[in-house]
């Protein structure tokens, strides 16, 4: 028989707790039933505080997303046992109770509770269910597997380690997205071995981690790879500091890899011998992508190793691989799903198509196809056999023209997804709006981004042509040099359905190029129409207006990414007040200054960060905020060339259960 | 808010003092191919432009104010620095290549403007930047394949366009593209006067045409020199222009008479 759970006595206190819980506004509240929190909780958060009874609301705040743990953590013991059922489980806060005469809100046995609950999977469901009772909360926390953490310093690894004890997946961000355009200094942090330190540790099982802008060794690789016995899936996107020497090592040690992802990252090149370091006994691979490395790696070695994984399904080559190696590659792996492939052309000019016509015939699952580097009209056709079942097509390396891309498409009927370069043009686009009914993601990149002379590229037209041919699109991405106000508000009656729309007009402050208006009414039409909105980028010559529309109008807007807009604070004012589901804002290069910053006072621990670079902001303001809000970390980063000491040039703010960093550069000033 | 018709008449007005920038930039010189040369004829929508020069193997590169900061490059060189507007400055830390890819681009480094905008992740950046380069290279009219695009710049334009050669089959087709164009800069009376196409002796015609109008068509070779359009047969012509620039006949005397001559000693047809 199983021992019984510990369990609180929750009668009386439960109507202290409710009072609590009926005081409180309910914007942040998950449709779940709401229980209170056990009164341990409470208590433990009460005492923080000085004895004041903090809002409900404030305690969601901090669980509803992983990436803010609460922190009252201390009243656990960390002494569990791995077993299966769990039952070893110490909770001495909590009495026994009989379960004949238990008060308990469950019906359900813990384990048919955990066992219910391991079919969760989304970490905003699983937080909702970890804040009905303290049972739930409990069993939701043993049954989690994967962890997921949006920002890695609103939380330690040693809290996560406490609270969940079983996770074999973590996934994990670090530095704000615009150090991705050179806006964070090098050394800024996000260094991820205090975590595999942790980890290797409370989760010597793990299986799975998957990094995005964070800071990564070979050490931290190699670590990774000797301490982590039953390590599968590698991913690295958008992450630097470290070199091949560290995939070597993952390639040698991991015995059971299925996955190594590696994805766009500031990575030194040393050569491609880590592919060669595969043993021969490695079978298990799913998933290799190395596309965005540079060097040549054995050709030998890969087709061995991708002849020899038979449950390859994602193999996305780099340039280098030349068409005939690819061939060869696909010949023994005619059951992958997603294909990158290397150079798409050949310097011999002599029958190159008819040889490689087949190369596609027996890839009857193919539904992704990407790399496509240097694709020529010659060759192009030799994807056409696949194309019919593609849902994923990437040109976005491809220079291709508009009747190249026509042609192309005719035969694309199934394509929901869908990058290009702007080489195709608006009559390339018109072929996307007739070609692709299907189409609910379209990302549009600049050829030529930084030649301000050019007036080649996608335009409004292109725009609209696609809108009026795929009604289903959701998710733009869009490169232009020109815009209209009136183009704007046709896409948007044309696809209502949009939840993501990022227009980047590349030259900043444009306003409409025929009527010379600034470009509000444009993001007004969208924010007014797309109700599904939930990230917005936005671009050209904006003024406060725009902020207005989206403050009013814009409620599931969850990011927004500012540049070189707006007129006043009042732009500022407007989305904080106004969008109430608000979790990232990014600005750079606009005039809101203090009264803006701060205005946000009580907003911002509801959201995962705010960046404001370029701004109107002064050291002062962030003291007051910093010292207003303790449970936020208010950072600004200092120009080593010295300037105005009193204006904060480069400030980022984020909610922590962790308190302020411990491993900041002298750079970074946490107020 | 300064108009838009104000921000053209102030473009105008610093393109024509920048003159000087732009005839050295059309000197001779020695650069890798698709390399950018260092002319830049720089769009304002911001009440001022600044031209940096840095100490830098490539010439010097520039920053542009977008209408609410300056970008500063620090190439180690020296840099000039602009606050126009309210806005701070920007201060480029990282050297525009990423220093962590290998050495992969041979191509120059892409100009940026400003700090990390338009916002394109590095690897994009740097892979293009390769990508475009190839492209440039293989340009080779004897196959006819791809495009042959070359930049087309007019003295007081605020910008500069690009044409492929490869659409056009003489200079007839190409001196009305390039008139409709540049219209919208009152490019002058190119006149529609109907011209014979007299064996070897058509390409001169488009001089004439500008000849006597206020801009004369002038092209850089692939030696670097700056030629009147139209000496050349065709072929010959698009083989070897790398751009082109519509020249006020003004600052063209330099060029014009010993053209002008040559082609005034072709009253029989071309020997070439």
């Amino acid at each position: 028989m199983n021992p019984h759970r510990k369990r609180a006595k929750t009668v009386d206190r439960v109507d202290s707790a409710d009072s609590a819980l009926v005081s409180s506004e309910s914007t942040q509240m998950r449709p779940f039933p709401s229980k209170p929190l056990s009164v341990d909780r409470v208590k433990s958060v009460e005492s923080s505080e000085s004895g004041r009874m903090r809002p409900f609301k404030d305690k969601i705040l901090f669980v509803d997303r992983v990436d803010s743990v609460e922190s009252s953590e201390s009243s656990r013991t960390s002494q569990f046992s791995d077993k299966i059922s769990g039952f070893d489980r110490a909770d001495s806060v909590e009495a026994r109770v009989d379960s004949a005469g238990s008060t308990r809100m469950s019906r359900f046995p813990d384990e048919v509770l955990e066992r219910v609950l391991a079919l969760v999977d989304s970490h905003k469901d699983r937080s909702a269910v970890s804040l009905v009772c303290k049972e739930w909360y409990n069993a939701e926390r043993w049954s989690r597997r994967h962890v997921f953490i949006g920002n890695c310093y609103s939380v330690s690894p040693e809290i996560v380690a406490a609270r969940f004890p079983r996770i074999r997946s973590v996934t994990l961000k670090g530095k704000p997205r615009f150090s991705d355009f050179n806006l964070v200094p090098e050394d800024w942090g996000a260094d991820v071995q205090p975590w595999l330190s942790v980890f290797s540790t409370a989760y010597p099982f793990l299986e799975e981690l998957r990094l995005k802008r964070m800071a990564v060794t070979d050490e931290s690789l190699e670590f990774l790879a000797k301490k982590f016995h039953g390590f599968k899936a590698l991913s690295l996107l958008s992450c630097d500091g470290f070199s091949t020497d560290g995939l070597k090592a993952i390639a040698t040690h991991c015995k059971n890899l299925t996955e190594l992802d590696i994805q766009e990252n500031g990575i030194d090149d040393l050569g491609g011998h880590w592919l060669s370091c595969f043993p021969d006994s490695l079978t298990s691979l799913e998933i290799l992508n190395f596309a965005s490395l540079n060097s040549e790696v054995s050709f030998d070695a890969l087709e061995k190793l991708v002849s020899r994984c038979k449950s390859l399904r994602v193999l996305k080559v780099n340039r280098n691989i030349s068409l005939d190696q690819l061939q060869k590659l696909l010949s023994h792996c005619p059951q992958l799903m997603e294909l990158g492939t290397g150079t798409f052309m050949q310097e011999l000019i002599s029958g190159p198509v008819t040889e490689f016509k087949n190369m596609f015939s027996n890839c009857r699952n193919l539904i992704t196809l990407s790399g496509l580097w240097d694709a020529t009209p010659l060759y192009l056709p030799v994807i056409y056999p696949a194309c019919a079942r593609l849902t994923f097509l990437n040109l976005s390396y491809a220079t291709l023209r508009s009747d190249e891309l026509s042609n192309l498409l005719s035969h694309c009927k199934s394509l929901r997804r869908l990058w290009l370069l702007d080489t195709v043009g608006d009559k390339g686009l018109e072929a996307v709006g007739s070609c692709c009914p299907l189409l609910e993601e379209l990302r549009v990149f600049p050829a030529d981004p930084f030649d301000q002379e050019i007036l080649l590229g996608v335009t409004e037209s292109g725009f609209v042509s696609v809108s009026r041919g795929c009604p289903k699109l959701r998710y733009v991405l869009y490169f232009c040099r020109q815009m209209t106000n009136a183009a704007v508000a046709t896409i948007a009656q044309n696809c209502p359905d949009f939840t993501h729309f990022r227009l980047c007009i590349m030259n900043p402050g444009q306003p409409d190029y025929l009527t010379k208006e600034p470009m509000d009414e444009a993001f007004g039409a969208i924010v007014k129409t797309c109700t599904k909105l939930q990230r917005l980028a936005i671009s050209g010559l904006l003024t406060d207006r725009t902020f207005e529309y989206i403050g009013k109008y814009a409620k599931n807007l969850e990011t927004l990414s500012v540049a070189f807009a707006g007129s006043s604070d009042l732009g500022m004012e407007y989305v904080l007040q106004g969008c109430q589901k608000l979790r990232k804002l990014e600005i750079r290069d606009c005039p809101f200054g203090n009264a803006a910053l701060l205005s946000g006072l009580t907003k911002y621990e509801s959201m995962r960060s705010l960046w404001m670079s370029a701004c109107n902001v002064t050291m002062n303001a962030c003291r007051v905020l910093a010292k207003e809000r303790p449970r936020l970390n208010v950072e600004v980063m200092r120009d080593e060339e010295g300037g105005d000491d009193s204006q904060a040039n480069k400030v980022y703010v984020y909610r922590t259960v962790a308190g302020p960093r411990k491993d900041a550069p002298p750079f970074v000033l946490t107020l | 808010m300064i108009t838009n018709m104000e921000k053209q008449a102030k473009a105008y007005e610093i393109m024509t003092n920048n003159k000087d920038l732009n005839l050295k930039a059309t000197e001779l010189r020695l650069g890798l191919p698709g390399s950018e040369s260092p002319e830049r004829e720089v769009v304002v929508h911001g009440s001022a432009i600044k031209i940096l020069v840095a100490g830098a193997k490539r010439g010097f590169s520039d920053a542009i104010n977008g209408g609410y900061g300056v970008g500063l490059v620090k190439n180690g060189g020296q840099e000039t620095d602009v606050l126009v507007t309210p806005k701070p400055a920007l201060l480029e830390k990282k050297t525009q290549v990423s220093d962590k890819l290998n050495g992969q681009s041979s191509s120059p480094a892409p100009k940026q403007q400003v700090v990390g905008w338009p916002p394109i992740r590095s690897f994009r950046k740097n892979t293009m930047a390769v990508s475009h380069t190839k492209n440039k290279e293989e340009d080779d009219p004897k196959i006819g394949s791809g495009c042959l695009y070359v930049k087309v710049s007019m003295d007081g334009a605020p910008y500069l366009r690009k044409v492929d050669l490869e659409i056009y089959s003489c200079y007839l087709d190409l001196s009305s593209a390039l008139e409709k164009m540049f219209s919208c800069f009152t490019i002058g009376q190119y006149g529609s006067q109907e011209v014979r196409t007299r064996e070897g002796l058509s390409e001169t015609r488009l001089m004439d045409l500008l000849h006597g109008s206020e801009y004369v068509l002038t092209y850089e070779d692939k030696d670097g020199d700056w030629m009147l359009v139209g000496d050349v047969p065709w072929d010959m012509f698009i083989a070897s222009c790398k751009r082109l620039r519509i020249m006020k006949s003004s600052d063209a005397i330099g060029l014009a008479p010993r053209a002008m001559e040559k082609s005034r000693n072709r009253t029989e047809p071309n020997n070439e």
